[in-house]
Protein backbone atom coordinates (compact mmCIF):
# COMPACT_ATOMS: atom_id res chain seq x y z
CA UNK A 1 0.00 0.00 0.00
CA UNK A 2 0.94 3.35 -0.65
CA UNK A 3 0.71 6.21 1.90
CA UNK A 4 -0.09 9.67 0.90
CA UNK A 5 0.33 12.32 3.96
CA UNK A 6 -2.11 15.38 2.58
CA UNK A 7 -0.85 17.87 4.72
CA UNK A 8 2.65 17.30 3.58
CA UNK A 9 2.82 16.21 0.66
CA UNK A 10 -0.22 19.14 -1.24
CA UNK A 11 -3.48 18.25 -2.29
CA UNK A 12 -2.00 18.93 -6.02
CA UNK A 13 0.57 16.19 -5.81
CA UNK A 14 -1.51 13.87 -4.18
CA UNK A 15 -4.32 14.46 -7.38
CA UNK A 16 -1.76 14.54 -9.61
CA UNK A 17 0.15 11.16 -8.99
CA UNK A 18 -3.41 9.41 -8.75
CA UNK A 19 -4.45 10.49 -11.75
CA UNK A 20 -0.75 9.34 -13.38
CA UNK A 21 -1.93 5.81 -12.25
CA UNK A 22 -2.38 3.96 -15.69
CA UNK A 23 -5.40 1.30 -16.10
CA UNK A 24 -2.59 -1.60 -15.54
CA UNK A 25 -1.05 -0.20 -12.65
CA UNK A 26 0.89 -2.05 -9.94
CA UNK A 27 0.30 0.26 -7.27
CA UNK A 28 -3.72 -0.59 -6.78
CA UNK A 29 -3.85 0.30 -2.92
CA UNK A 30 -3.40 3.97 -1.75
CA UNK A 31 -3.97 5.24 2.04
CA UNK A 32 -4.85 9.38 2.59
CA UNK A 33 -3.53 10.44 5.87
CA UNK A 34 -4.15 13.80 7.34
CA UNK A 35 -7.35 14.88 4.86
CA UNK A 36 -8.67 17.26 7.59
CA UNK A 37 -11.80 18.61 5.73
CA UNK A 38 -9.31 19.36 2.90
CA UNK A 39 -11.68 19.69 -0.59
CA UNK A 40 -11.57 18.00 -4.00
CA UNK A 41 -9.18 14.71 -2.76
CA UNK A 42 -8.96 11.88 -4.99
CA UNK A 43 -10.81 14.19 -7.54
CA UNK A 44 -11.23 12.92 -11.01
CA UNK A 45 -9.44 9.42 -10.75
CA UNK A 46 -9.49 7.32 -14.08
CA UNK A 47 -8.23 3.97 -12.87
CA UNK A 48 -8.68 0.59 -11.07
CA UNK A 49 -7.46 1.75 -7.73
CA UNK A 50 -8.50 1.69 -4.21
CA UNK A 51 -8.19 5.04 -2.13
CA UNK A 52 -8.99 5.08 1.50
CA UNK A 53 -9.07 8.32 3.09
CA UNK A 54 -8.60 8.44 6.83
CA UNK A 55 -10.51 10.92 8.16
CA UNK A 56 -13.19 13.46 7.14
CA UNK A 57 -12.95 15.50 3.71
CA UNK A 58 -14.70 18.71 3.06
CA UNK A 59 -16.16 20.00 -1.07
CA UNK A 60 -16.28 17.42 -3.81
CA UNK A 61 -14.48 14.86 -2.84
CA UNK A 62 -14.06 11.75 -5.36
CA UNK A 63 -15.62 14.11 -7.74
CA UNK A 64 -15.93 12.92 -11.40
CA UNK A 65 -14.75 9.38 -10.47
CA UNK A 66 -14.42 6.91 -12.99
CA UNK A 67 -13.27 2.88 -12.39
CA UNK A 68 -11.58 3.44 -8.75
CA UNK A 69 -12.98 3.12 -5.13
CA UNK A 70 -12.87 5.45 -2.52
CA UNK A 71 -13.14 4.78 0.54
CA UNK A 72 -13.56 7.84 3.40
CA UNK A 73 -12.97 6.80 6.66
CA UNK A 74 -14.85 10.18 8.54
CA UNK A 75 -17.86 12.36 7.11
CA UNK A 76 -17.67 13.66 3.32
CA UNK A 77 -18.54 17.40 3.04
CA UNK A 78 -20.84 18.78 0.30
CA UNK A 79 -21.14 17.76 -3.43
CA UNK A 80 -19.11 14.28 -2.88
CA UNK A 81 -19.07 11.83 -5.61
CA UNK A 82 -20.55 14.99 -7.76
CA UNK A 83 -21.04 13.72 -11.38
CA UNK A 84 -19.19 10.61 -10.98
CA UNK A 85 -19.22 7.78 -13.64
CA UNK A 86 -18.06 4.37 -12.52
CA UNK A 87 -16.17 2.83 -9.58
CA UNK A 88 -17.62 3.35 -6.27
CA UNK A 89 -17.29 5.79 -3.22
CA UNK A 90 -18.14 4.09 0.48
CA UNK A 91 -18.83 6.90 3.04
CA UNK A 92 -18.15 5.44 6.43
CA UNK A 93 -20.19 8.59 8.40
CA UNK A 94 -22.43 11.42 7.26
CA UNK A 95 -21.84 12.99 3.75
CA UNK A 96 -23.44 17.15 3.66
CA UNK A 97 -25.51 18.83 0.62
CA UNK A 98 -25.55 17.35 -2.42
CA UNK A 99 -23.92 14.22 -2.07
CA UNK A 100 -23.75 12.10 -5.68
CA UNK A 101 -25.08 14.89 -7.57
CA UNK A 102 -25.75 14.69 -11.39
CA UNK A 103 -23.79 11.26 -11.15
CA UNK A 104 -23.97 9.19 -14.19
CA UNK A 105 -23.08 5.82 -12.83
CA UNK A 106 -21.33 3.87 -10.17
CA UNK A 107 -22.11 3.11 -6.23
CA UNK A 108 -21.97 5.69 -3.91
CA UNK A 109 -22.38 4.31 -0.23
CA UNK A 110 -23.46 6.71 2.70
CA UNK A 111 -23.30 4.65 6.01
CA UNK A 112 -24.36 7.66 7.79
CA UNK A 113 -27.12 9.97 7.03
CA UNK A 114 -27.41 12.32 4.15
CA UNK A 115 -28.35 16.30 4.29
CA UNK A 116 -30.35 18.15 1.84
CA UNK A 117 -30.29 17.49 -1.90
CA UNK A 118 -28.96 14.04 -2.22
CA UNK A 119 -28.85 12.90 -5.47
CA UNK A 120 -29.72 16.34 -6.99
CA UNK A 121 -30.28 15.63 -10.90
CA UNK A 122 -29.16 12.45 -10.96
CA UNK A 123 -28.39 10.46 -14.40
CA UNK A 124 -27.42 6.79 -13.65
CA UNK A 125 -25.54 7.04 -10.30
CA UNK A 126 -26.76 4.06 -8.17
CA UNK A 127 -26.69 5.62 -3.84
CA UNK A 128 -27.29 3.78 -0.77
CA UNK A 129 -27.68 5.27 2.30
CA UNK A 130 -27.50 3.77 5.80
CA UNK A 131 -29.42 6.82 7.14
CA UNK A 132 -31.74 9.54 6.59
CA UNK A 133 -31.60 12.01 3.88
CA UNK A 134 -32.32 15.67 3.88
CA UNK A 135 -34.53 17.78 2.18
CA UNK A 136 -35.26 18.23 -1.96
CA UNK A 137 -33.29 14.55 -2.77
CA UNK A 138 -33.00 13.76 -6.10
CA UNK A 139 -34.53 16.71 -7.37
CA UNK A 140 -35.03 16.29 -11.31
CA UNK A 141 -33.12 13.04 -11.11
CA UNK A 142 -33.26 11.53 -14.35
CA UNK A 143 -32.17 7.90 -14.01
CA UNK A 144 -30.16 5.25 -11.31
CA UNK A 145 -31.65 4.50 -8.13
CA UNK A 146 -31.61 6.10 -4.56
CA UNK A 147 -31.81 3.77 -1.84
CA UNK A 148 -32.70 5.23 1.84
CA UNK A 149 -32.65 2.64 4.99
CA UNK A 150 -34.00 5.39 7.29
CA UNK A 151 -36.28 8.61 6.90
CA UNK A 152 -36.47 11.16 3.90
CA UNK A 153 -36.87 14.62 4.25
CA UNK A 154 -39.05 17.13 2.63
CA UNK A 155 -39.60 17.62 -1.26
CA UNK A 156 -38.44 14.29 -2.44
CA UNK A 157 -37.69 13.18 -5.66
CA UNK A 158 -39.01 16.78 -6.83
CA UNK A 159 -39.20 17.34 -10.57
CA UNK A 160 -38.19 13.82 -11.34
CA UNK A 161 -38.14 11.88 -14.56
CA UNK A 162 -37.03 8.46 -14.78
CA UNK A 163 -34.84 7.90 -11.09
CA UNK A 164 -36.23 5.60 -8.80
CA UNK A 165 -36.22 6.26 -5.26
CA UNK A 166 -36.26 3.39 -2.44
CA UNK A 167 -37.25 4.52 0.87
CA UNK A 168 -37.37 1.97 4.39
CA UNK A 169 -38.45 4.75 6.90
CA UNK A 170 -41.07 7.73 6.54
CA UNK A 171 -41.00 10.32 3.49
CA UNK A 172 -41.65 13.70 5.09
CA UNK A 173 -43.33 14.76 1.77
CA UNK A 174 -42.99 14.04 -2.01
CA UNK A 175 -41.74 17.09 -4.44
CA UNK A 176 -44.45 17.77 -7.22
CA UNK A 177 -44.91 15.02 -9.92
CA UNK A 178 -43.34 12.21 -7.41
CA UNK A 179 -45.31 9.33 -6.38
CA UNK A 180 -45.56 6.28 -4.80
CA UNK A 181 -45.39 2.86 -6.73
CA UNK A 182 -45.94 -0.70 -6.58
CA UNK A 183 -43.06 -3.08 -5.66
CA UNK A 184 -42.78 -5.62 -8.22
CA UNK A 185 -40.17 -7.98 -8.21
CA UNK A 186 -38.03 -6.16 -10.74
CA UNK A 187 -37.14 -3.76 -7.95
CA UNK A 188 -36.99 -6.15 -5.24
CA UNK A 189 -34.12 -7.79 -7.65
CA UNK A 190 -32.58 -4.30 -8.49
CA UNK A 191 -33.09 -3.12 -4.53
CA UNK A 192 -31.60 -6.52 -3.50
CA UNK A 193 -28.28 -6.23 -5.24
CA UNK A 194 -27.75 -2.46 -4.20
CA UNK A 195 -27.92 -3.63 -0.69
CA UNK A 196 -25.72 -6.49 -1.08
CA UNK A 197 -23.27 -4.53 -2.91
CA UNK A 198 -23.35 -1.79 -0.32
CA UNK A 199 -23.19 -3.88 2.41
CA UNK A 200 -26.40 -3.26 3.92
CA UNK A 201 -28.58 -5.41 6.16
CA UNK A 202 -31.87 -4.45 5.18
CA UNK A 203 -34.71 -6.83 4.18
CA UNK A 204 -35.94 -5.22 0.66
CA UNK A 205 -39.45 -5.86 1.45
CA UNK A 206 -39.35 -3.36 4.09
CA UNK A 207 -38.61 -0.46 1.54
CA UNK A 208 -41.77 1.43 -0.14
CA UNK A 209 -40.47 2.45 -3.78
CA UNK A 210 -41.24 6.20 -4.95
CA UNK A 211 -40.76 7.54 -8.82
CA UNK A 212 -42.13 10.26 -11.66
CA UNK A 213 -46.03 10.63 -12.25
CA UNK A 214 -44.89 11.43 -15.09
CA UNK A 215 -47.50 14.47 -15.58
CA UNK A 216 -45.13 17.12 -15.40
CA UNK A 217 -42.59 16.59 -18.24
CA UNK A 218 -44.39 15.01 -20.66
CA UNK A 219 -46.54 18.12 -23.07
CA UNK A 220 -50.15 18.22 -21.98
CA UNK A 221 -52.44 20.03 -24.20
CA UNK A 222 -54.42 22.11 -21.41
CA UNK A 223 -50.88 23.68 -20.66
CA UNK A 224 -50.35 24.75 -24.01
CA UNK A 225 -51.16 28.16 -23.33
CA UNK A 226 -48.09 28.53 -20.66
CA UNK A 227 -45.39 27.80 -23.21
CA UNK B 1 -19.19 32.70 0.80
CA UNK B 2 -18.45 33.74 3.82
CA UNK B 3 -16.95 31.56 6.71
CA UNK B 4 -18.01 31.72 10.37
CA UNK B 5 -16.78 30.06 13.00
CA UNK B 6 -18.23 30.02 16.54
CA UNK B 7 -17.10 28.51 20.19
CA UNK B 8 -19.01 28.33 23.06
CA UNK B 9 -16.84 26.73 26.20
CA UNK B 10 -18.50 24.53 28.94
CA UNK B 11 -14.63 23.70 30.04
CA UNK B 12 -13.17 26.76 32.22
CA UNK B 13 -10.27 25.54 31.33
CA UNK B 14 -10.28 26.66 27.90
CA UNK B 15 -11.19 29.85 28.86
CA UNK B 16 -7.42 31.38 28.51
CA UNK B 17 -7.49 29.82 24.92
CA UNK B 18 -10.57 31.34 23.52
CA UNK B 19 -9.28 34.07 21.38
CA UNK B 20 -6.33 31.70 20.53
CA UNK B 21 -9.02 28.64 19.75
CA UNK B 22 -11.02 31.01 17.50
CA UNK B 23 -7.94 33.10 15.83
CA UNK B 24 -6.93 29.43 14.20
CA UNK B 25 -10.54 28.65 13.41
CA UNK B 26 -10.92 32.16 11.30
CA UNK B 27 -7.86 31.93 9.55
CA UNK B 28 -8.75 28.28 8.31
CA UNK B 29 -11.80 29.72 6.95
CA UNK B 30 -9.59 32.81 5.07
CA UNK B 31 -10.40 31.39 1.62
CA UNK B 32 -14.30 31.87 1.88
CA UNK B 33 -14.15 35.69 2.06
CA UNK B 34 -10.75 37.46 2.11
CA UNK B 35 -12.22 41.38 2.35
CA UNK B 36 -13.15 41.64 6.05
CA UNK B 37 -12.82 40.04 9.44
CA UNK B 38 -14.24 40.41 13.13
CA UNK B 39 -13.95 38.43 16.15
CA UNK B 40 -16.55 38.84 19.03
CA UNK B 41 -15.66 37.80 22.73
CA UNK B 42 -16.76 37.63 25.47
CA UNK B 43 -14.89 37.55 27.97
CA UNK B 44 -15.20 37.83 32.35
CA UNK B 45 -17.57 39.80 33.05
CA UNK B 46 -18.17 42.06 36.20
CA UNK B 47 -22.07 42.60 37.11
CA UNK B 48 -21.47 46.57 38.30
CA UNK B 49 -19.17 47.22 35.13
CA UNK B 50 -19.80 47.68 31.54
CA UNK B 51 -18.11 48.22 28.10
CA UNK B 52 -18.35 49.79 24.62
CA UNK B 53 -15.93 49.06 22.25
CA UNK B 54 -15.42 51.89 19.72
CA UNK B 55 -13.52 51.94 16.74
CA UNK B 56 -11.72 54.72 14.65
CA UNK B 57 -10.08 55.76 11.31
CA UNK B 58 -7.85 58.34 12.74
CA UNK B 59 -7.23 56.56 16.20
CA UNK B 60 -4.48 58.58 17.86
CA UNK B 61 -6.41 61.48 17.61
CA UNK B 62 -9.52 60.30 18.72
CA UNK B 63 -8.27 58.19 21.61
CA UNK B 64 -5.85 60.48 23.04
CA UNK B 65 -7.63 62.01 26.41
CA UNK B 66 -11.07 60.17 25.76
CA UNK B 67 -11.22 59.58 28.86
CA UNK B 68 -10.87 62.83 30.45
CA UNK B 69 -13.35 64.12 28.02
CA UNK B 70 -15.86 61.35 28.62
CA UNK B 71 -15.48 62.53 32.57
CA UNK B 72 -15.85 66.12 31.53
CA UNK B 73 -18.87 65.81 29.55
CA UNK B 74 -20.95 62.96 31.61
CA UNK B 75 -19.11 62.54 34.89
CA UNK B 76 -18.58 59.63 34.73
CA UNK B 77 -14.85 57.62 35.21
CA UNK B 78 -14.56 55.35 32.40
CA UNK B 79 -10.92 53.59 31.73
CA UNK B 80 -9.73 52.98 28.85
CA UNK B 81 -7.64 49.94 26.53
CA UNK B 82 -6.37 51.25 23.10
CA UNK B 83 -5.61 48.25 20.33
CA UNK B 84 -5.09 49.61 17.21
CA UNK B 85 -8.01 51.35 15.83
CA UNK B 86 -10.38 50.13 18.34
CA UNK B 87 -10.44 50.99 22.28
CA UNK B 88 -12.75 49.80 25.05
CA UNK B 89 -14.27 51.93 27.52
CA UNK B 90 -14.97 50.45 30.35
CA UNK B 91 -17.27 52.22 33.34
CA UNK B 92 -20.25 51.56 35.38
CA UNK B 93 -22.80 49.70 33.85
CA UNK B 94 -25.23 51.99 34.57
CA UNK B 95 -23.43 55.07 32.83
CA UNK B 96 -22.84 52.92 29.29
CA UNK B 97 -26.31 54.56 27.78
CA UNK B 98 -24.90 58.19 28.74
CA UNK B 99 -21.35 57.75 27.59
CA UNK B 100 -22.44 56.47 23.98
CA UNK B 101 -24.91 59.10 23.63
CA UNK B 102 -22.30 61.26 24.60
CA UNK B 103 -19.55 59.90 22.26
CA UNK B 104 -21.26 61.58 19.21
CA UNK B 105 -20.81 64.90 20.51
CA UNK B 106 -17.75 64.45 21.82
CA UNK B 107 -15.96 61.79 19.06
CA UNK B 108 -18.26 62.28 16.00
CA UNK B 109 -15.76 60.00 13.86
CA UNK B 110 -16.17 57.20 16.63
CA UNK B 111 -18.17 54.43 15.45
CA UNK B 112 -19.35 52.06 18.50
CA UNK B 113 -18.78 48.30 17.71
CA UNK B 114 -20.29 46.66 20.78
CA UNK B 115 -22.04 47.51 24.22
CA UNK B 116 -22.70 45.46 26.85
CA UNK B 117 -20.97 44.09 30.40
CA UNK B 118 -18.68 41.35 28.72
CA UNK B 119 -18.49 41.43 24.76
CA UNK B 120 -15.58 43.33 22.85
CA UNK B 121 -16.12 43.26 19.04
CA UNK B 122 -12.85 43.95 16.83
CA UNK B 123 -13.08 44.23 12.71
CA UNK B 124 -11.51 45.91 10.02
CA UNK B 125 -10.99 44.98 6.53
CA UNK B 126 -8.49 42.85 5.61
CA UNK B 127 -7.39 39.24 6.35
CA UNK B 128 -8.38 37.06 8.90
CA UNK B 129 -4.39 36.72 10.04
CA UNK B 130 -3.97 40.37 9.53
CA UNK B 131 -7.16 41.60 11.47
CA UNK B 132 -6.37 39.26 14.27
CA UNK B 133 -3.18 39.75 14.61
CA UNK B 134 -3.86 43.75 14.98
CA UNK B 135 -6.17 43.28 18.08
CA UNK B 136 -4.09 40.20 19.10
CA UNK B 137 -6.88 37.90 19.65
CA UNK B 138 -5.06 35.23 20.55
CA UNK B 139 -4.23 36.25 23.66
CA UNK B 140 -7.74 37.18 24.77
CA UNK B 141 -9.89 34.77 27.39
CA UNK B 142 -13.48 34.37 27.27
CA UNK B 143 -16.62 32.13 28.25
CA UNK B 144 -17.65 32.26 23.89
CA UNK B 145 -16.54 33.91 20.81
CA UNK B 146 -17.84 34.08 17.13
CA UNK B 147 -15.59 35.38 13.99
CA UNK B 148 -16.61 35.90 10.50
CA UNK B 149 -14.64 36.25 7.51
CA UNK B 150 -16.43 38.32 4.66
CA UNK B 151 -16.89 38.02 0.80
CA UNK B 152 -18.99 41.19 0.45
CA UNK B 153 -22.28 40.58 -1.75
CA UNK B 154 -25.00 42.98 -0.47
CA UNK B 155 -23.20 46.41 0.93
CA UNK B 156 -19.50 47.43 0.37
CA UNK B 157 -16.26 46.54 1.66
CA UNK B 158 -15.77 48.37 5.04
CA UNK B 159 -15.60 48.09 8.57
CA UNK B 160 -18.80 48.89 9.71
CA UNK B 161 -20.05 46.50 6.50
CA UNK B 162 -17.81 43.81 8.38
CA UNK B 163 -19.53 41.31 10.69
CA UNK B 164 -19.93 40.54 13.55
CA UNK B 165 -22.70 43.37 14.09
CA UNK B 166 -24.30 44.04 17.36
CA UNK B 167 -27.47 45.89 17.73
CA UNK B 168 -27.89 45.46 21.63
CA UNK B 169 -26.55 44.93 24.49
CA UNK B 170 -23.82 42.02 24.74
CA UNK B 171 -25.79 40.20 21.64
CA UNK B 172 -23.86 40.05 17.99
CA UNK B 173 -25.05 38.14 15.10
CA UNK B 174 -22.59 36.88 12.32
CA UNK B 175 -24.30 35.84 8.58
CA UNK B 176 -23.03 33.38 5.56
CA UNK B 177 -25.97 34.30 2.94
CA UNK B 178 -27.51 37.36 1.47
CA UNK B 179 -31.18 38.76 2.75
CA UNK B 180 -33.84 39.76 -0.01
CA UNK B 181 -36.02 41.92 2.19
CA UNK B 182 -33.90 43.79 3.81
CA UNK B 183 -34.75 46.69 2.72
CA UNK B 184 -38.50 46.63 3.64
CA UNK B 185 -37.77 44.97 6.90
CA UNK B 186 -35.10 48.05 7.93
CA UNK B 187 -37.77 51.01 7.26
CA UNK B 188 -40.17 48.58 8.87
CA UNK B 189 -38.00 48.31 12.14
CA UNK B 190 -36.50 52.24 11.72
CA UNK B 191 -40.65 52.95 11.83
CA UNK B 192 -40.68 51.20 15.23
CA UNK B 193 -37.83 53.04 16.63
CA UNK B 194 -35.08 50.14 15.78
CA UNK B 195 -31.58 52.11 15.05
CA UNK B 196 -29.60 50.66 12.11
CA UNK B 197 -26.68 52.60 11.15
CA UNK B 198 -25.86 51.07 7.53
CA UNK B 199 -27.25 49.93 4.36
CA UNK B 200 -26.10 46.40 5.22
CA UNK B 201 -28.54 43.16 4.84
CA UNK B 202 -26.74 41.55 8.02
CA UNK B 203 -27.35 44.59 10.32
CA UNK B 204 -31.14 44.24 9.77
CA UNK B 205 -31.26 40.72 10.38
CA UNK B 206 -29.72 41.04 13.39
CA UNK B 207 -31.59 44.37 14.68
CA UNK B 208 -34.47 41.96 14.24
CA UNK B 209 -33.09 39.48 16.36
CA UNK B 210 -32.29 42.09 19.25
CA UNK B 211 -36.19 44.21 18.48
CA UNK B 212 -37.35 40.45 19.52
CA UNK B 213 -35.65 40.19 22.21
CA UNK B 214 -36.13 43.66 23.45
CA UNK B 215 -39.58 42.95 23.14
CA UNK B 216 -39.61 40.01 25.85
CA UNK B 217 -38.01 37.18 22.99
CA UNK B 218 -35.45 34.34 24.39
CA UNK B 219 -32.76 34.10 22.11
CA UNK B 220 -34.54 30.63 20.57
CA UNK B 221 -37.86 32.37 20.31
CA UNK B 222 -35.97 35.35 18.41
CA UNK B 223 -34.09 32.84 16.18
CA UNK B 224 -37.75 31.12 15.26
CA UNK B 225 -39.70 33.95 14.95
CA UNK B 226 -36.33 35.24 12.41
CA UNK B 227 -37.13 32.41 9.70
CA UNK B 228 -40.67 33.71 9.07
CA UNK B 229 -39.57 37.44 9.26
CA UNK B 230 -36.58 36.95 7.02
CA UNK B 231 -36.48 36.04 3.52
CA UNK B 232 -33.00 34.81 1.61
CA UNK B 233 -30.26 32.70 2.61
CA UNK B 234 -28.74 32.87 5.61
CA UNK B 235 -26.76 30.68 8.40
CA UNK B 236 -26.61 33.06 11.61
CA UNK B 237 -24.57 32.53 14.32
CA UNK B 238 -25.69 34.71 17.24
CA UNK B 239 -24.38 35.37 20.44
CA UNK B 240 -25.75 37.06 24.30
CA UNK B 241 -24.34 36.96 27.56
CA UNK B 242 -24.73 33.41 28.39
CA UNK B 243 -25.60 32.41 25.43
CA UNK B 244 -24.98 30.86 21.70
CA UNK B 245 -27.40 30.30 19.12
CA UNK B 246 -27.22 28.95 15.39
CA UNK B 247 -30.13 28.82 12.90
CA UNK B 248 -30.39 27.95 8.55
CA UNK B 249 -33.29 29.00 6.61
CA UNK B 250 -35.29 26.32 5.32
CA UNK B 251 -33.36 25.83 1.72
CA UNK B 252 -29.80 25.94 3.79
CA UNK B 253 -27.80 25.75 1.05
CA UNK B 254 -25.23 27.37 2.89
CA UNK B 255 -23.03 25.52 4.90
CA UNK B 256 -22.31 24.90 8.65
CA UNK B 257 -20.99 21.87 10.60
CA UNK B 258 -21.14 21.69 14.40
CA UNK B 259 -19.19 19.81 16.80
CA UNK B 260 -19.93 19.24 20.65
CA UNK B 261 -17.83 17.67 23.28
CA UNK B 262 -17.57 18.36 27.45
CA UNK B 263 -15.44 20.37 26.57
CA UNK B 264 -17.19 22.97 24.06
CA UNK B 265 -19.89 23.58 21.34
CA UNK B 266 -17.93 24.81 18.18
CA UNK B 267 -19.70 26.04 14.94
CA UNK B 268 -17.50 25.96 11.67
CA UNK B 269 -18.71 26.90 7.85
CA UNK B 270 -16.60 23.91 7.10
CA UNK B 271 -15.24 20.77 8.99
CA UNK B 272 -12.06 22.52 8.22
CA UNK B 273 -12.52 24.73 10.92
CA UNK B 274 -12.74 22.64 13.20
CA UNK B 275 -10.31 20.25 13.09
CA UNK B 276 -7.70 21.50 15.31
CA UNK B 277 -10.28 21.73 18.30
CA UNK B 278 -9.41 19.67 21.34
CA UNK B 279 -10.52 15.94 20.79
CA UNK B 280 -12.23 16.61 17.87
CA UNK B 281 -11.91 12.88 16.86
CA UNK B 282 -14.35 11.80 19.14
CA UNK B 283 -16.63 15.12 19.34
CA UNK B 284 -20.24 14.47 18.34
CA UNK B 285 -20.09 16.04 14.93
CA UNK B 286 -22.85 17.24 12.60
CA UNK B 287 -24.67 19.14 10.48
CA UNK B 288 -27.25 21.84 11.33
CA UNK B 289 -30.91 20.78 10.26
CA UNK B 290 -32.66 23.58 8.21
CA UNK B 291 -35.28 25.99 9.82
CA UNK B 292 -33.99 24.47 12.87
CA UNK B 293 -32.83 26.76 16.46
CA UNK B 294 -30.14 25.42 18.21
CA UNK B 295 -28.68 27.03 21.38
CA UNK B 296 -26.81 27.24 24.24
CA UNK B 297 -26.91 28.67 27.77
CA UNK B 298 -23.96 28.90 30.70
Amino acid sequence: MQTFDLEAQGLRELNATLHAQADNTNQTSWEIVNPKGSHAIAVGLDAPIEVTVRGSTGYYCGGMNQQATVNVIGSAGPGVAENMMSGKVVIEGDASQYAGATGQGGLLVIKGNASSRCGISMKGINIVVGGNIGHMAAFMGQSGNLVVCGDAGDALGDSCYEARFFVRGTVKSLGADCEKKEMRPEHIEILTELLAEAGMDAKPEEFTRYGSARNLYNFDVDNSGAY
Amino acid sequence: MCGIVGLFLKDKSLEPELGAMLTDMLVTMTDRGPDSAGIAIYGAGNDKMGKLTVQSDTPDADFSDLDQDIKAATGTAVTIRTKSTHAVLEMDATAVATVRAALSDIRPSVRVMSAGDTIEIYKEVGLPKDVAARFDVASMSGTHGIGHTRMATESAVTTMGAHPFSTGSDQCLVHNGSLSNHNSLRRKLRREGVHIESENDTEVGAAYVSHQMQLGATLGEALESSLDALDGFFTFVVGTKDGFGVVRDPIACKPAVMAETDQYVAFGSEYRALVNLPGIEDARVWEPEPATVYFWKH
